[in-house]
């Protein structure tokens, strides 16, 4: 049988091993995600990736392909509940683009513009999270935090320092700094690290740094998320 | 027989916890404004001085949150007087710049701001009974009325507001692509 699945009617080659949104990435086809990057091993837990496989609903970083597979991807109904997810994603932190450095870069933000997000709709959690300001060169501001776990990952995986970790359970899940004080200064985390790149929004943020790009020329400015697929370049 | 004349739609605007930048913004659509008139009439708005939304008002636009009892007035007065309410700009949407207190208690805010900060020896904290209360908590408007449709942006720009504006008006639901879309 050949190496092949078909995704919204567009036949899409694969390999073996490849996961659905590995091989929709290479064919050029965009599915909307956050948790996901290529180069690290799937998480599955943002569910933005959503797509119908045979009319059942799995997430497509983690459900490898497998030949004749029929797969629903831009559909009015899984992009309805994408943009479901985004909104319970802005309303559970404290996400206030105007002052936020990553605006205009940040994929929270890009994939809301995508899925067409003019409101929050749900009721707004306003949680108190403060920031840890100790480490020199990084400031991480948890506010924008989504639990992507991309900064554990990259940290774990690729620096081996497992610098940061996904702390508590369900609502209560939050992002957690490897020390007994608890502070990044109190790691070996530095700027080079992989961890320092990943971030998806503006958790870790590089210190003396921030609006060096004007506004019309920052990453989504001009190309919508989604549009050149970039996703083997994704990370600042 | 002679067409009707066409009804001028009335469309009242305000700022609750806002800047007016939005309605700044409002007036960057120029002279379009023109044409806009020739559809829609002012109602209440900072732009005509009425106090009072008239009670078939077609359309509300409100920028800003809510902050105070007063804006929670004003809200649910437009609400009940308006078949329409926008919520335009980032504060009437999520809160905005003024719910970057809201993790703080109220009454620790009002102690820097009148009593403790410097330069002000022994402040007070105003009670006047026709001040209106603070809230809280800072509220996007969604949170205490239906809203039928946002205009993201701090502000958005003019051409988002000319594009939500003529969508209505043509009939159509009113759509923000990429570049009228953004958050900031």
């Amino acid at each position: 049988m050949s190496h092949t699945f078909t995704l919204d009617g567009k036949t899409i080659p694969f390999e073996d091993g490849q996961t659905i949104i590995q091989a929709a990435s290479k064919a050029g086809v965009f599915i909307p995600h956050l948790c996901y990057h290529p180069e690290f091993k799937p998480h599955g837990s943002c569910k933005l990736c959503t797509v119908k496989v045979n009319g059942r609903q799995t997430a497509s970083c983690t459900m490898r392909a497998s030949a004749g597979m029929v797969v629903e991807n831009n559909t009015e109904e899984l992009n309805a509940e994408r943009r479901a997810l985004t909104q319970m994603l802005f309303v559970e932190g404290n996400h206030f683009c105007p002052s936020c450095e990553t605006s205009g870069n940040c994929q929270l933000q890009a994939t809301a513009y995508h899925l067409g997000m003019m409101s929050p709709h749900y009721d707004h959690f306003f949680p108190s999270r403060p920031v840890d300001a100790s480490h020199p060169e990084v400031l991480l501001d948890f506010n924008r935090c989504i639990l992507c776990s991309l900064c554990v990952r990259a940290s774990r995986d690729v620096d081996g320092k497992n610098v940061f970790a996904l702390s508590g359970r369900g609502i209560k899940t939050h992002l957690i700094v490897n020390a007994r004080s608890g502070n990044l200064a109190d790691t070996n985390f530095t700027l080079k690290d992989k961890a320092a790149q990943v971030c998806p929004v503006g958790v870790i943020l590089v210190k003396r740094n921030g609006f060096a790009v004007p506004i019309g020329e920052r990453r989504y400015d001009n190309v919508p998320i989604g549009d050149s697929l970039e996703t083997a370049t994704e990370g600042r | 027989m002679n067409a009707p004349v066409k009804k001028k739609l009335k469309v009242a605007t305000t700022s609750l916890a806002g800047c007016f930048g939005c309605h700044m913004s409002f007036l960057d659509i120029d002279e379009r404004l023109f044409t806009l008139l020739e559809h829609i009439e002012f109602d209440r708005s900072p732009l005509t001085d009425i106090k009072e939304v008239h009670p078939e008002c077609d359309i509300g636009i409100i920028e800003g949150g809510l902050c105070n009892a007063e804006n929670v007035h004003v809200l649910r007065d437009f609400r009940k007087n308006c078949k329409i309410l926008i919520a335009i700009g980032a504060c009437a949407i999520n809160g905005g710049l003024p719910a970057q207190r809201n993790h703080l208690p109220l009454s620790a805010i009002l102690e820097e701001v009148y009593h403790t900060s410097p330069g002000l020896s022994n402040g007070l904290i105003p009670n006047d009974p026709e001040l209106p209360l603070p809230l809280n908590q800072v509220h996007p408007l969604h949170e205490v009325v239906k809203i039928d449709y946002f205009i993201p942006g701090c502000p958005p720009s003019g051409d988002a507001i000319w594009k939500v504006l003529t969508d209505l008006l043509a009939g159509r639901e009113p759509e923000l692509g990429h570049g009228l879309m953004h958050y900031d």
